[in-house]
């Protein structure tokens, strides 16, 4: 024992443990449950019943009680397990409950009514996936248009901020021209404006513009993104002036050695931009909140919460549609997340 | 697939490009170059930059500027009409003061634990660790969560019959109603807050920890100097630039928090998790109160605090370099 001990705590370096390794394994135990768990009892939760949903103690698994219809009675009836006063088990349904006398029929002979104190039966339950809380949305609900608002707006105001802010770059990276400091500290400085400093006149500027209620009034104002142009500025810095030199000899144009020369030269640096932009408008929550008041606007995120302030909240659509929300944003973890660790890792931005 | 029709496209703007550039010369494609980027930037944010001290100077609840009236300082006063500025109670505007001192009690709560916390999942992250970047994605996960599905999650959990209630359950406690009551809804608040950002500002002290050199480790081991005195005496010194840009982002960040408070409390139970940015959007928009001028004069001071903020950690960012260059 005291050797298979020894063999399971030994160490690299034949040093002994010190109270940091415990605290580190405890630290990154508890933070991967803390971080995954609740995203995870989202989706486990989304999966399950109003009825399932309103129990308490909840089940790990969806639970549902089996029904069955019976010869005479309209509605299915619920199945119980019953422990008859022999010791046998039986599977009955049940008609009605009065006080704690349960009248129950066995489906195979429905004309006898069988008497059971309640005590004597369980539900009969099966695992099963309410997978209607997903459909249902769509169906009943405009789910559709909410997520095609979402990934119009997403994928729009993504373009065109890629080709500004590209542009603005390239301008400030590789022209000498007056004003360039100037325009640059313009743009470092209102990396301190957010939105909630100028909420008031800007929804009067995208009022007067005829952009309330338009999806375009949501994408416009968030596409000259500060870090956008700052991030490809510093990457585009590190491309020789060499390269430009020798394009203008050759007799190109300067829109051609910015569409043939530096947007592909400056493709991760974009990557990156086009990554963090998909995630912050598919994200966007109180800008949209302002401009758009007309139900079949709304993207996920206005709708989410939209849904979530209702009196009577249907738990088991938000929670489907909050997962549907999160499918886009967790591809990008799953897949992209290095990108993003190492570009904030590197410039600090967000 | 995707470059052939961008190709395409781009190849058109060619010949009317090439004639700009003959009028205009190198300086006047800059010129073309930064517009549409500015162009955004002024519509959208320069322009309601001065906009906005013009209508906290307007009253009345017309939106747009000619059809309000010019109040002067009007909006200001009602906001500093108080009589004693710790008891929004004895305000004219209550609702603003409340917001005032809500928001600085969770300020000053919520930046000092997120610090502790992402110091702490550094220094972990730091040492040396099997699979270290899949341990870093860990924390980084809520990060890219929206604010509204971070705001469900918890609202999910923390509800009656929720995760956390049967935790008690089981363990035999009495249940709490964490929404409901005062304090708890604070403390979710900021415990939400801090499981939404802290793998953010993790991953920055992270990067400055590893920018540490080792050397300096193993030259002191040799000294024998134990690994508390390290720790006080190499890590937290070179690691305090990085500290301070994490702690003035931190500033700046709870100073205008909204969106996951508001999903998950809406600002309740009462007004109890009211914070400025949600009290900008009510009187400006969603309350039947509706003055669009007091939100701006609201705006107006917030943004004041964060300016004060952003220049104090350029300073000190300022301060650092001359500091490196020495």
């Amino acid at each position: 024992m005291s050797r298979a001990t020894e063999f399971v705590f030994r160490r690299r370096g034949g040093r002994g443990w010190h109270w940091t390794d415990l605290f580190t394994w405890f630290w990154l135990v508890a933070g991967f449950v803390l971080m995954f768990g609740p995203a995870i009892w989202l989706v486990n939760s989304s999966f399950k019943t109003p009825a399932a949903l309103a129990e308490f103690p909840p089940t790990i698994l969806p639970y549902v009680t089996a029904e069955v219809t019976v010869e005479g009675y309209d509605k299915p009836l619920q199945l119980f397990e019953v422990t008859l006063e022999d010791g046998s088990v039986r599977v009955f349904a049940e008609v009605r409950r009065v006080g704690t006398v349960a009248q129950m029929v066995d489906p195979a002979n429905p004309a006898e009514i069988i008497r059971v104190n309640i005590k004597d039966r369980t539900p009969v339950r099966t695992v099963s996936f309410a997978t209607e809380n997903y459909v249902q949305p769509f169906l009943a609900f405009d789910m559709f248009r909410y997520l095609s608002n979402s990934v119009f707006v997403t994928v729009m105001a993504t373009i065109i901020t890629l080709i500004t802010n590209s542009m603005a770059a390239f301008a400030l990276s590789k022209y000498n021209f007056r004003g360039r400091a100037t325009v640059m500290v313009l743009i470092v400085a209102t990396l301190m404006i957010p939105l909630s400093v100028i909420l008031v006149p800007l929804y009067s500027v995208i009022a007067g513009m005829g952009l309330f209620n338009s999806l375009w009034g949501v994408i416009l104002p968030t596409v000259a993104t500060p870090t956008g142009v700052f991030m490809l500025r510093q990457y585009m810095l590190t491309i020789p002036d060499e390269l430009i030199d020798a394009a203008r000899m050759d007799k190109a144009s300067e829109w051609q050695i910015y569409w043939r020369i530096i947007l592909p030269l400056t493709a991760p640096a974009l990557a990156v931009l086009a990554i963090f932009s998909v995630v912050w408008r598919w994200n966007d929550f109180l800008w949209p909140l302002i401009v758009l008041s007309r139900r079949e606007l709304y993207t996920l995120q206005v709708a989410l919460n939209t849904y979530a302030g209702e009196t009577n909240v249907q738990w088991h659509f938000l929670l489907a549609m909050t997962v549907i929300t999160m499918i886009p944003v967790v591809l990008v973890f799953v897949f992209l997340q290095r990108f993003i660790t190492t570009g904030i890792a590197g410039a600090g931005l967000k | 697939m995707l470059v052939a029709p961008v190709g395409w496209l781009a190849r058109l703007f060619d010949p009317p490009l090439r004639a700009l550039q003959r009028v205009g010369g190198y300086g006047g494609m800059a010129v073309f170059f930064l517009a549409p980027n500015m162009l955004v930037f002024g519509i959208f944010v320069l322009f309601p930059l001065v906009l906005n001290l013009v209508y906290s100077t307007t009253g009345g609840a017309a939106l747009f500027l000619g059809d309000r009236s010019f109040v002067g300082l009007a909006q200001y006063e009602r906001l500093f009409d108080c009589s004693n500025y710790l008891d929004p109670k004895s305000c004219a505007e209550d609702l603003f003061w409340t917001a005032v001192w809500n928001t600085a009690g969770f300020v000053v709560v919520q930046v000092v634990l997120m610090v502790v916390v992402a110091l702490v999942t550094a220094l972990v992250l730091n040492r040396e660790l099997k699979a270290r970047s899949f341990w870093r994605a860990v924390f980084f996960f809520p990060v890219l969560l929206s604010p509204v599905v971070v705001g469900l999650i918890w609202k999910w959990i923390l509800q009656r019959q929720g995760l956390l209630n049967l935790g008690l359950y089981e363990l035999g406690l009495t249940q709490v109603n964490w929404l409901i009551e005062r304090g708890w809804a604070f403390t979710a608040a900021v415990g939400v807050s801090i499981w939404a950002h802290v793998g953010f500002y993790a991953l920055i002290l992270l990067a400055g920890l590893q920018a540490i050199p080792k050397d300096l480790y193993e030259a002191a081991e040799m000294d024998g100097t134990r690994p508390a005195r390290m720790f006080w005496r190499i890590t937290l010194p070179l690691l305090m630039p990085n500290l301070i840009v994490v702690l003035v982002l931190v500033l700046i960040r709870s100073v205008q928090i909204f969106d996951e408070v508001y999903v998950l409390t809406g600002g309740g139970p009462g007004t109890a998790t009211l914070y400025l940015t949600q009290y900008i959007y009510e009187i400006g928009f969603a309350s039947h109160l509706r003055n669009p001028g007091l939100a701006s004069a609201a705006s107006i001071l917030m943004g004041g605090v964060l300016v004060v903020l952003t220049l104090l950690q350029l300073g000190i960012g300022r301060r650092n370099e001359a500091r490196g260059k020495k």
